[in-house]
């Protein structure tokens, strides 16, 4: 049997078992709809609220500020379209970076599209947004920033906690995506100065299909996107997803017990991984921030190999990872994080994102290290691309010769 | 996503390598698109005598590029030059349909070596 290592969990996570122990109890014998009055309604109604008390003791909200979604996309959705919507009367301009998830970053430029003004904020080489950019690109007509508060691609943690100062010395509402942080590094609402705040289940080892947004009370926002019933408190239409809240919920308390512990263990992990790969590989380059990073984050990029061919090769081999090229993200274009960040396209086309889990081992780190290289040489004596004298020959920067998008 | 057969081709690629001595060259696609395929061949009597291929890309780029230089060893020039992207998927039993614009070029890039090998062979002439 192959053997199999997971290296995507940024992807997704396995549920949890104990999680799915508690979503059963829901989709069993529990099954009421939290709104009804009766015994099946108040036993759902109560297993709702004690999820929402855990989802906001995690990240130090008062319960009656977090909104169930469906997920991160529609929580991003949700915060942006009804922050710009509500204060419309105060100005139309928003702020957001270059290197947002597509949840975020299409969102605003389709608000771009009906009469909102948009600022996209560069990133430097490691994708990091800078809090100088922030303030000098706010106008008298700036109405929302949103920045991420980790990366998903390269892992790296922007400043969030001083761009959250800023905005709110400015009076402008502050929104993070914390999809990739929540559970791994702290994330709490006061101590990084947000007004909104995107969470989602699957990534901390809870169910997919399942998100929170978090609305600081007073926070001049209404619902703009989805009309309907009174559910959370006419925040969010529609009958809640009972087991899903009550998975989140779970996946939430656990991933707050164990994160500190969790997070020491996966960066040991981590920083083996980055350390060995770049020695025994070459024309390797590690992407985001080599410290402010997400513990269980590791990304490459290979230089004159393609990353697909990369991902099936691992595959083969029994180790699931992710890519940021082109070919595998159903367009012509590698991603635009590593673009934003400078890295030439031929480069981005050749990289790779390991992310680590709970349940990952050295003996996994072990086995990506025995395979990888040649993976790598195996795929490189293939490649047409001038590896003597082309790139070899510019340390300095391999690529600019050949793209006009490097900026290094 | 990826048939057996673009599978088989992608793990044990045929006629990888170069031809120092080729009579014709042809490279297409180009590394900021994320694909580029170098088709090497040498031509005895009218026929391709020996082809190989470098080919930078994702799986079907590689796969497609074994597969022309399989379809046309030993044929003709003319045979070589009737073959399309299209006959080279189907020949893989299909790409998947967002491969088909991007990662499809092999057969444009045998015809580019075809047409060096013609040019250079006219020159000396």
């Amino acid at each position: 049997m192959t053997r199999r290592v997971y290296f995507d969990h940024s992807a997704t996570t396995p549920v949890h078992p104990e999680v799915v122990e508690e979503m059963c109890r829901f989709l069993k014998d529990n099954f009421g709809n939290p709104t009804s009055l009766h015994h099946f309604g108040q036993k759902a109604r109560k297993a709702v609220e004690e999820a929402r008390e855990k989802v906001a003791a995690a990240i130090g909200a008062n319960p009656a500020e977090i909104v169930f979604t469906s997920g991160g996309t529609e929580a991003d959705n949700m915060a942006i379209h009804g922050v710009a919507y509500t204060n419309r009367n105060r100005g139309n301009h928003i702020i957001t970076s270059a290197v947002e998830h597509h949840a975020v970053l299409n969102t605003v430029k389709a608000l771009g599209k009906q009469g909102f003004t948009v600022t996209i904020l560069p990133v430097d080489q490691y994708g990091m947004v800078s809090v100088e950019d922030v303030a000098a690109a706010i106008t008298d007509k700036t109405i929302l920033i949103t920045i991420m508060h980790a990366n998903n691609e390269v892992g790296t943690i922007m400043p969030i906690a001083e761009i959250g100062r800023l905005a709110r010395e400015r009076g402008i509402l502050f929104h993070t995506d914390a999809v990739q942080s929540f559970g791994k590094i702290p994330v709490n609402v006061d101590e990084l100065n947000v007004d909104l705040l995107t969470i989602s289940g699957h990534k901390i080892y809870g169910p997919k299909g399942i998100g929170a947004l978090y609305i600081r009370k007073g926070t001049r926002w209404r619902q703009t996107l989805f009309h309907g019933g009174a559910q959370e408190r006419l925040r969010r239409a529609g009958t809640e997803n009972t087991p899903g809240i009550i998975g989140l919920g779970k996946a939430a308390e656990l991933a707050m017990a164990n994160m500190e512990q969790e997070a020491a263990y996966l960066t040991r992990l981590r920083d083996r991984l980055i350390r060995e790969v770049t020695e025994k590989i070459s024309h390797v380059r590690l992407t985001g921030h080599p410290t402010k990073r997400l513990p269980n984050h590791a990304s490459f990029c290979f230089e004159f190999i393609e990353g697909e061919s990369m991902l099936l090769s691992l595959d083969l081999q029994g180790i699931a990872a992710s890519s940021g090229s082109a070919c595998t993200s159903g367009s012509l274009e590698p991603s635009h994080v590593l673009l934003a960040m400078g890295i030439p396209h031929e480069v981005a086309h050749g990289s790779i994102r390991l992310t680590l889990g709970r349940d990952n081992t050295e003996e996994d780190i072990d086995y990506f290290l025995e395979v990888m290289p040649s993976i790598v040489e195996r795929l490189r004596a293939m490649s047409p691309l001038d590896q003597e004298t082309e790139f070899a020959l510019s340390d300095r920067c391999n690529g600019c010769r050949v793209s006009h998008t490097c900026r290094v | 996503m990826y048939s057996e057969k673009v599978m088989d081709h992608f793990t044990n690629p045929r006629n990888v390598g170069e031809i120092p001595d080729a009579d014709g060259v042809g490279q297409v696609g180009n590394p900021v698109c994320g694909d580029i395929m170098k088709i090497y061949i040498k031509v005895k009597d009218n026929i391709i005598e020996d082809i190989k291929f470098k080919t930078f890309g994702c799986g079907a780029a590689i796969a497609t590029s074994s597969m022309v230089t399989e379809l046309v060893k030993g044929k003709t020039l003319e045979e070589a030059m009737q073959v399309s992207n299209k006959q080279v998927a189907e020949a893989l039993d299909g790409l998947p349909p967002q491969k088909m614009h991007c990662s499809n070029l092999a057969a444009d890039a045998l015809h580019a070596a075809i047409q060096d090998y013609l040019s250079k062979k006219k020159k000396e002439a």
